[in-house]
């Protein structure tokens, strides 16, 4: 039977739901093609096929490939397990580390559809965000992450084994504890490398001693002018890298204990950007595999029941539950990000009145370059301050709600309406503005003349005060630091107040050694 | 181009070490986890792992955080009644939509849940009664398998195909594909006989008839003779090494002088030598005897779990066993063990009887009798009389002991013998 067929039909790419190795490699050629006609720059793919239990390790050690041993870990791979193996939560289909080349993992037990759709995502849509956002540019350095990484686990295995587990263990505990406010959020850092952290560990462990001691040296002058030397605060600024804080100038730090200290701030610095773009670049990454496989299914290139699938899964990630629904929990990062980003496509294609009005700039522009300059340039808090548009307020209804603990009833501050929509924006952006969602507290003084107390003071964002578990980081912060901490609270009218104090007295040769 | 790297045959235990720093770290929560469960197990049930739970709060990771209280503005999706300047009242404490989130303050009061394999449990148990490594290596070991015939299965091995059952089977599958033609054969045949009487040798319906007759035989010999799903193979098995049977009594003390924590320690006592039995033996049944004045046949709940007063005579709960063996486990057959846990306080008198009925109509039918005597003080009467009998049967072992960490020595010489 012969049919004239006017254009050849493209053949349709494997359509089973079993996955064979040569099925993702064509898949995966397909979707590279695409996104380089969208002009997508990416790092190197590197598509790793993992198991169920392999992608459970993945999770306990923060998604990185390797990573040193600690027993926070064994936790994470215990709950996550224990929630697998009953059935109460699924994994996730993917985790990809910013790396060069790109690392993405697939789990054996995905079908080829969503090994397709992980492809487009994660290794076309979060490696292209990685590449290309200011944040991972400034902050991370995609060549050197997984040789670092190995660096870190030996050395501190090497410690463990000189020092025993359980000081080395503490020591993890109390920088974990910092690791939030062990970030640096406007200095730039410098870049890692495994030959120049090798050769230069050791330099630095004796240059590192010899200025710690620096600043505990008896002062002949201070007799002269005592009531000057009262006024001297050291850190002349406040600090608001704790951690880095500890590393130069903890006094009683042995060496290799600084350069713990200094891989537990390196590595949560690696992490800083991916905590401030979850709405950018799980939205980049989600438009990009929804318009890839669209613009493939167009070629004719997908069958039908693959779509159906990629779309029945695609809907449920991007649902947004409205606030009364059971399953609400806050706002959906994928749901923003996704629809934001097809938003500012729209804005540029097809631009309203009320879009020439709110975006003079991108209404009716090309939109690649838009989206380019976008995923380049911004982070959650500034994306949203910039692009979130009236239109998707209303898609989302959005409201805001004012919770003062000093009045009895909550409080509707603004709805999805003309004098809402700058105020719902604004608010928004503000709740994805890690500096207000994390308490500010910085290392304030350090009585150097005296007991060698440090001040660490918090500055409370919107009358917040600090949780309960304070006191607890308190003790893993006099711990590293040795000598008394003191942590201060400085209200609205610029009074002060002791929160806490923890004690103690640590010094060489005393029992505790 | 992209490189695709098949991982899943790379080492899978990456977390192994993490989870053992866990383990370690809180081992003195996951010990009074596997004590509890100690004591709400049978003795029979050592094998498996245990679901183990942690108060959330001992495992926390403390970070800085935003408290409730202060001010709080939040975005939620999805309004269907707010206007601007509406005011809601605070929703209840325990969540609930439209209302102030209670920002993610602590990890809840809830446990944290996880399982503790079969190893690990054990290891625990072990430590606690501080047991030898050899030792403890014989005890986790798994039973050792042989294999045994097991009938015949479709597949297995060329050499173990079973030939008189595979031909059987062909003979028949022969046999049954062919009888419809050997049926129809027979009507041809015949037909063919009719048609020659009647027509003669040439005529075209015998023509006919001969080349159908020829056309069937050639169905039939196309039958094969032996085909792939005729071949049966022997099936082999494998099994726990084959043992014997054992009896283990369990007689312990349920006076009012034997509290609780005697109890569990007369448990972990039990346990053991359940676990050192089920390694030697396939068959155990055990055999409860509570007493205090009378002795009582018991089932195992009843044994650790009700309480009496009042006062003791041993000899009553050595009588009943020795009863029981008569009656029950008489000839030969079982292996019989038996444990026995007191606090030594007996009634003065019934001292000497029980030793009496010990050595003479116990020991002599038991591979091994072991004694244990759970008491802070001076060993009491009843130990001075058993002390007499230590000497002259290797088969009987006694201890004093005040916490499980004692138990062992009453079982070193059990234990030496398997190991050697």
């Amino acid at each position: 039977m012969k049919r004239r067929a006017k254009t050849p039909l493209p053949e349709h790419l494997p359509t089973t739901s079993e996955w064979t190795i040569e099925a993702i490699e064509r898949y995966h050629q397909e979707v590279a093609r695409v996104a380089a006609s969208y002009g997508l720059d990416t790092y190197p793919v590197q598509i790793e096929i993992i198991t169920t239990e392999q992608m459970m390790d993945a999770y306990a050690s923060v998604g990185m490939p390797v990573n040193y041993h600690h027993w926070s870990f064994g936790k994470h791979f215990l709950s996550t397990e224990k929630g697998y193996k009953r059935g109460q939560m699924g994994l996730a289909y993917e985790i990809v580390i910013n790396s060069n080349p790109c690392i993405a993992y697939l789990m054996e037990e995905n079908t080829l559809t969503m090994q397709a759709l992980v492809i487009a995502h994660a290794a076309y849509g979060h490696n292209s965000f990685f590449k290309g956002n200011y944040l991972f540019q400034t902050w991370t350095n995609a060549d050197a992450i997984v040789d670092y990484l190995i660096f870190a686990r030996n050395f501190i295995s090497q410690c463990e084994e000189r020092h025993g587990e359980d000081e080395v263990e503490l020591l993890l505990d109390s920088c974990h504890a910092l690791m939030s406010l062990g970030v640096d959020r406007y200095r730039r850092p410098q870049k890692l490398s495994l030959g120049k952290e090798q050769m230069r560990q050791r330099e630095r462990e004796e240059y590192m001693q010899s200025q710690v001691n620096e600043l505990w040296r008896t002062l002949p002058q201070m007799d002269a002018h005592p009531e000057q030397a009262t006024e001297v605060t050291f850190p002349p600024e406040p600090e608001e890298n704790l951690l880095y804080f500890i590393e130069k100038h903890a006094p009683l730090l042995e060496p290799w204990e600084r350069e713990i200290v200094r891989i537990v701030r390196k590595i949560a610095q690696y992490f800083f950007p991916q905590r401030q773009t979850q709405v950018m670049n799980e939205g980049w990454a989600t438009f990009w595999h929804y318009t890839i496989l669209n613009h493939l299914y167009d070629e004719g290139l997908l069958a039908d029941s693959f779509m159906l699938e990629f779309l029945q899964s695609h809907t449920n990630v991007v649902y947004q539950p409205a606030y009364n629904e059971r399953w609400y929990n806050g706002v959906n990062p994928y749901a923003l990000g996704f629809s934001m980003w097809q938003d500012i496509k729209r804005i540029c294609e097809n631009p309203t009145d009320e879009d020439r009005e709110w975006f003079p700039d991108i209404a009716g522009s090309d939109w690649r370059a838009t989206f380019d300059f976008a995923m380049r340039s911004f982070k959650d808090e500034s994306f949203v301050a910039q692009f979130l548009s009236p239109k998707l307020i209303r898609d989302f209804r959005f409201f805001s709600v004012l919770d003062d603990e000093r009045e009895d009833k909550l409080k509707v501050s603004a709805i999805h309406d003309d004098s809402g929509y700058r105020k719902i924006r604004e608010t928004l952006s503000e709740q994805y503005n890690l500096g207000s969602r994390e308490p500010n507290i910085q290392v304030w003084n350090v009585d150097l003349r005296g007991d060698r107390s440090i001040t660490l003071r918090h500055q409370p964002y919107q009358q917040r005060p600090l949780g309960t578990t304070t006191e607890e980081v308190m003790k893993h912060f006099a711990r590293l630091w040795g000598f008394t901490v003191r942590l201060e609270s400085v209200d609205e009218h610029g009074s002060i107040e002791v929160l806490q104090e923890a004690r103690i007295e640590k010094r060489r040769g005393h029992s505790d050694d | 181009m992209a490189r695709i790297i098949d991982r899943r045959f790379d080492s899978k235990k990456k977390s192994a070490v993490n989870r053992q720093r866990f383990l370690r770290r809180f081992k003195k929560q996951i010990r009074r986890a596997v004590n509890d469960a100690i004591n709400g197990r049978s003795i029979r049930n050592l094998d498996n792992g245990e679901e183990v739970s942690i108060p959330a709060r001992d495992l926390s990771e403390p970070h800085f955080q935003h408290g409730k209280g202060g001010i709080w503005d939040q975005i939620y999706s999805g309004n269907d009644q707010f206007m601007a300047g509406d005011s809601i009242n605070r929703p209840p404490p325990a969540g609930g939509g439209g209302g102030s989130k209670a920002s993610n303050e602590g990890e809840g009061e809830d446990d944290f849940v996880f399982h503790l394999s079969r190893e690990e449990f054990l290891d625990i148990f072990f430590d606690d009664l501080a047991l030898p490594n050899l030792v403890r290596t014989q005890l986790a070991r798994i039973t050792d398998y042989r294999s045994q015939r097991a009938g015949y299965s479709t597949d297995g091995s060329p050499a173990n195909i079973n030939i008189i059952r595979s031909m059987r089977g062909a003979l028949g599958r022969r046999l049954a594909l062919g009888s419809p033609f050997h049926a129809r054969l027979k009507e041809l045949q015949h037909e063919l006989d009719e048609a020659i009487k009647r027509y003669g040798e040439d005529h075209e319906e015998v023509e006919n008839l001969r080349a159908e007759i020829a056309r069937l035989k050639i169905k039939i010999e196309a039958i094969p003779f032996i085909d792939s799903f005729d071949l049966r193979y022997n099936n082999r098995i494998r099994v726990p090494k084959p043992t014997t049977q054992a009896l283990m009594f369990c007689i312990m003390d349920v006076s009012g002088s034997m509290d609780e924590e005697k109890k569990a320690t007369a448990k972990r006592f039990f346990m053991l030598l359940y676990l050192f039995l089920t390694r030697a033996y396939e068959h155990i049944e055990v055999v409860f005897i509570r007493h205090h004045t009378t002795a009582k046949e018991v089932d195992e709940e009843e044994f650790f779990h009700s309480r009496e007063s009042g006062g003791t005579v041993v000899s009553s709960a050595l009588l009943l066993m020795n009863e029981i063996i008569r009656e029950r486990y008489a000839g030969g057959n079982w292996n019989i063990y038996g444990a026995q846990a007191s606090d030594g306080d007996n009634w003065d008198n019934d001292s000497p009887i029980c030793r009496d009925i010990l050595g003479a109509r116990i020991l002599p039918y038991c591979q091994y009798f072991a004694y244990i005597e759970i008491t802070p003080g001076e060993p009491q009467n009843l130990w001075r009389e058993y002390d007499k009998l230590r000497g002259a049967y290797p088969n009987f072992a006694m201890q004093h002991i005040e916490e499980p960490a004692q138990i062992y020595p009453v079982f070193r010489e059990l234990f030496k013998k398997t190991l050697t």
